[in-house]
Formats: C-alpha cells, sequence, structure tokens
C-alpha cells in the first residue's frame, strides 16, 4: 500500500485493514468451476449419447474411459477418478454459487416479488439458474456417487437397466432439463459477466449469445430426450436379464480379463 | 403527432403512502385522466395533482432526462416519468416509487440520501496528491479520446433506476449498484485521478462491489441514459480478479 500512502488525499486508505482477496479468488473461482462443469456436460451429453449410433459405440466410448483401448484391460477405476474430480468440482461450485442464493425469507420475497414485476429476461433467467442448481445439489450427488462406487456398471446393457429396472430414468428426466437450462444460461452468463465476445455493439452481441444459448438448449435437450428414450427402451427389452453384461461380439477376450 | 388516440381515458393506478403520517396505509389509488397529444407522464402527473389530487406527491426538476429525479416504477419498471410518453403505454398506467431508496410519499423517494452513501463508501472524486492540488494552475489538457470517454460514463445523472431494478441491490441493502460501479470505472479512467487497481479494489473487491453482481443485466437494460454498464461492469470484473489474485 505504499504508493496510496501519499497519493491518496484526504481520505487514508492507507489506514484501513486491507481487503481479503478471497472474493476475488471466490468470484473467479465460481466461474471456472461454472466454464468446467458447464462444457463438461457437453461432453457428457455426446458420449451417453452414442448409444443412438448403436450399442457398439457406446460401448467403445465407455471403453475408451476406462483405458481398454491403451492398456488391454479396462479399468473402471479411471472412471471413478473422473467422477470424483467432477464431484470436487460440483461441491465447490455449489458451495461458491450459494452466496448468491437469497439469504433469509425476507431476500426471497423480495426477489420473488422483484423478478415478478419487473419481467426481465435475464433477471428470470438468474431464478431458473438458482432453481436448477438447488435442485441439482441432490441429483448430481445421487448420480455422482453412484458412479464414483460403481464405475463399471456403465455400458449399453448396464445403463439400460439401471434407467429402466434401476428405476433412475425419473431422476435422469429431472436432471436432463435442470442441467441444460442450468448449464447454458450459467454459460451466457460467463459470457457477459467477463465480457466475452462482447465486440463493438455489447447489445448486438447479448443478442446474439441469447439466441445461440436458447439454441443450444433446445438442442442438447431434443439430444438427451432421444437418448434417455434409447436407454429405456434398451432397458425394457433387457428387463428379464438385468446384470448381463454387453460385449461386442468383434471382441474376444472379454475386456474384464487381462487380454491374453 | 398521433392524432388517432389521443381521446383515450388514461387510469393511473398509483401506489399511494405517506410515511410521515401517522396510521397512513399503503394502497393504489385509480384516476382517471383523458390523454393529450404528446403526454409525457410529468404532463399527466401535474394535471393529476392539479385538477384531481393536491395531495398526490412526486418529484420533477428538469423534465428533460437531466437531473434524475423523476425516476419511478411505470408498469413495474423503473423509468423516468419525463420521458415516458402516454401513448407507448396501454391505458392502464400503474405507478409506484423506487424500490431500494428512501420513500418521501407516494412516488417520491429520497435518491439523493443513497446516492450520497455510495458515494463515500466508494469516494467517488478526484483523488490526487496535495501536492498537485494548485487550484491557480492551469489544469492539464486532458486527450480528446480518452474525455470523450470519461463523459461516456460521466453522463450518469443518478436516477436510481438502474440500482432499483437490480435483484442484488434489492435483496442486498449494502449492494452499491451499477451506478457505484460505473463510477469506480469513470475515475479509473481519470488521469488526474492517482488512486491504482489495488486501490479500487479496497473499495469495490467484495460482495457489496463488483464481486457480488450477478450479471442480471436489468442495470443495463433499464438506464434512461443508455449507459454501457453491461462493459463496465464486466471490465471492472476482470480487472478487480487480476488485481485481487496477484
Ligand atoms: S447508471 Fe443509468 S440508471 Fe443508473 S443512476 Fe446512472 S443514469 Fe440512472
Ligand atoms: S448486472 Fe445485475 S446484479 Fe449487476 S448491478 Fe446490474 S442489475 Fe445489479
Ligand atoms: S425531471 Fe429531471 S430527469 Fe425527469
Amino acid at each position: 500500500m505504499e504508493s496510496s500512502q501519499n497519493v491518496i488525499a484526504g481520505v487514508g486508505l492507507a489506514d484501513r485493514p486491507r481487503k481479503s482477496r478471497w472474493p476475488a479468488r471466490m468470484d473467479l473461482a465460481q466461474s471456472l468451476t461454472g466454464l468446467v462443469l458447464g462444457l463438461f456436460m457437453w461432453g457428457h451429453m455426446f458420449f451417453v449419447s452414442s448409444i443412438l449410433l448403436g450399442k457398439d459405440a457406446m460401448w467403445s466410448i465407455t471403453k475408451l474411459f476406462e483405458g481398454y483401448f491403451f492398456f488391454d484391460k479396462a479399468y473402471p477405476g479411471m472412471v471413478s477418478v473422473i467422477v470424483g474430480g467432477i464431484f470436487l468440482f460440483v461441491i465447490v461450485h455449489a458451495f461458491l454459487a450459494m452466496r448468491k442464493f437469497p439469504a433469509n425469507y425476507t431476500q426471497y420475497r423480495t426477489f420473488i416479488g422483484h423478478r415478478r414485476l419487473m419481467a426481465h429476461e435475464d433477471t428470470t433467467l438468474w431464478w431458473v439458474q438458482a432453481i436448477t442448481g438447488f435442485l441439482l445439489f441432490f441429483i448430481a450427488a445421487a448420480h455422482l456417487y453412484q458412479m464414483l462406487m460403481h464405475p463399471g456398471d456403465i455400458g449399453p446393457y448396464e445403463s439400460a437397466d439401471r434407467v429402466w429396472s434401476g428405476r433412475w430414468w425419473p431422476l435422469y428426466l429431472v436432471a436432463l432439463f435442470a442441467v441444460e437450462l442450468h448449464g447454458g444460461i450459467g454459460l451466457y452468463r460467463l459470457c457477459v459477466k467477463w465480457g466475452w465476445f462482447e465486440g463493438k455493439d455489447a447489445n448486438a452481441s447479448r443478442k446474439r449469445l441469447k439466441v445461440l444459448k436458447w439454441a443450444l438448449t433446445v438442442f442438447f435437450v431434443v439430444l438427451g430426450l432421444a437418448t434417455l428414450a434409447a436407454y429405456m427402451k434398451i432397458g425394457y427389452e433387457h428387463r428379464d436379464r438385468v446384470g448381463e453384461r454387453y460385449t461386442p461380439a468383434w471382441v474376444v477376450p472379454n475386456p474384464m480379463e487381462k487380454a491374453k | 403527432m398521433a392524432e388517432t388516440n389521443n381521446h383515450r381515458k388514461l387510469r393511473f393506478h398509483i401506489l399511494r403512502y405517506n410515511p410521515a403520517q401517522p396510521g397512513d396505509e399503503p394502497r393504489i389509488q385509480t384516476y382517471e385522466l383523458e390523454e393529450a397529444p404528446g403526454m409525457t407522464l410529468f404532463i399527466a402527473l401535474t394535471e393529476l395533482r392539479e385538477k384531481l389530487d393536491p395531495s398526490l406527491q412526486f418529484d420533477f426538476v428538469c423534465r428533460a432526462g437531466i437531473c434524475g429525479s423523476c425516476g419511478m416504477m411505470i408498469n413495474g419498471r423503473p423509468s423516468l416519468a419525463c420521458r415516458t410518453v402516454t401513448k407507448d403505454l396501454e391505458a392502464d398506467i400503474s405507478l409506484a416509487p423506487l424500490p431500494v431508496f428512501e420513500l418521501i410519499g407516494d412516488l417520491s423517494v429520497n435518491t439523493g440520501k443513497w446516492m450520497r452513501g455510495m458515494s463515500e463508501t466508494l469516494e467517488t472524486w478526484v483523488h490526487m496528491p496535495e501536492t498537485q492540488r494548485d487550484l491557480k494552475r492551469i489544469e492539464e489538457a486532458m486527450d480528446p479520446a480518452l474525455a470523450e470517454e470519461i463523459y461516456e460514463l460521466d453522463r450518469c445523472i443518478e436516477c436510481g433506476c438502474c440500482v432499483s431494478s437490480c435483484g442484488t441491490a434489492r435483496m442486498r441493502e449494502d449492494f452499491v449498484g451499477a451506478v457505484g460501479l460505473n463510477k469506480i470505472a469513470r475515475f479509473r479512467l481519470d488521469p488526474r485521478d492517482k488512486r491504482t487497481d489495488a486501490d479500487f479494489y479496497e473499495l469495490v473487491g467484495d460482495d457489496n462491489g463488483v464481486f457480488g453482481c450477478m450479471s442480471l443485466l436489468a442495470c443495463h437494460d433499464v438506464c434512461p441514459k443508455n449507459l454501457p454498464l453491461q462493459t463496465q461492469i464486466a471490465f471492472l470484473r476482470r480487472k478487480m480478479v487480476t488485481t485481487g489474485i496477484s
């Protein structure tokens, strides 16, 4: 603070205790974890939707993440590591984002009234973001815990059995909408918050960003619904053989065993 | 002039409440008025007061969007009454005082008190070393482009619309609002102000300052002077994060 000592006339900034650096760190961390999670969700959706290309495609993607194509043996534990990392990001992100939620009933009432009165799109979008974020506390936790503990149960039959016979589909259905709304709005807000892609005319680029945001949300929701339907169908057809693993005909030996 | 709808009957639904009067309860009162060509809310309210209800309180000074005193909630959104033309509105018009600010009575609020508090917290004046404060010396000329840039941000009339539109400001009373953040951006540009980013961090580097802003952008959308609030807040956020983590 040596510079301000002689610079600040009148009120001596230098005499005051220095402001914490944590708000800056937390703001950045909230955005960064959000960015990583948002982009991860899009990637995740593409991997999961590989089922639409057939069981073998989805199987290959799964095994890719389990390292099968590198080590000749599948190590589902690798998935757990990724899941663990994402879990950690979710926790940090949720913790930081929570600071912005209405903190008590008065604030809650105030914001609800404000939102209704203003009917301002971005303000409403934030509310949707807050509610879906809150929902995701629970949904993501349940899903991630399952994946963390049973990383080997990902596959065309394994996942489909979970969705249908394991009755996870209602959760995934809610999760789909919550995630796509939350992530889409979040990534849009990151752009305006940090001034990315702003260009010469901020209003025009914001309008464009918003169109893009909605287009992506619709795209991912449709893709997600189709994907969920595909798993439900497979799971339904496979309901009498729950627990059976899928291995493509062309794979010998079984990847869960060491290659000879 | 739009001659077509100048005989509309306008219905004003105005929030009435005088906190200074013991026992007074907030209520909505409805007044009817015939629309005149080119009528603004300023004209309408003045006519209302003259013809129908002398007790109605509201503020106007310049009637030209310059002084910022006529900010109010017009159909739920903060705006300047003197710059709002009735023909742009439905026949039913609801008026309420700006929230966040202290209510004087009916549509009149004390934005000045809030603005002063904000100015004192953020020290919104040029800070220069005493040695440079020689009032007899002619000021150094400023680069016209820079002067223009500063002027752009200096157009703020402190009407308070941005604060009233801001979900954050409504939930957290110490939030400095877009008007405050814009002022920091303005003094940051000014070469006469010798404060560094570290000094500005002391002022806005927390959740009452730039990190409290949730980028709802209502401020940007309602600002009657079309100030580039979105751009300035984003810019300030980048600067303050860099300062904060370095
Ligand atoms: S920034 Fe705009 S809305 Fe806010 S006080 Fe200034 S002129 Fe009014
Ligand atoms: S961007 Fe939103 S939260 Fe930030 S000051 Fe403007 S209205 Fe308030
Ligand atoms: S009366 Fe001055 S801005 Fe409306």
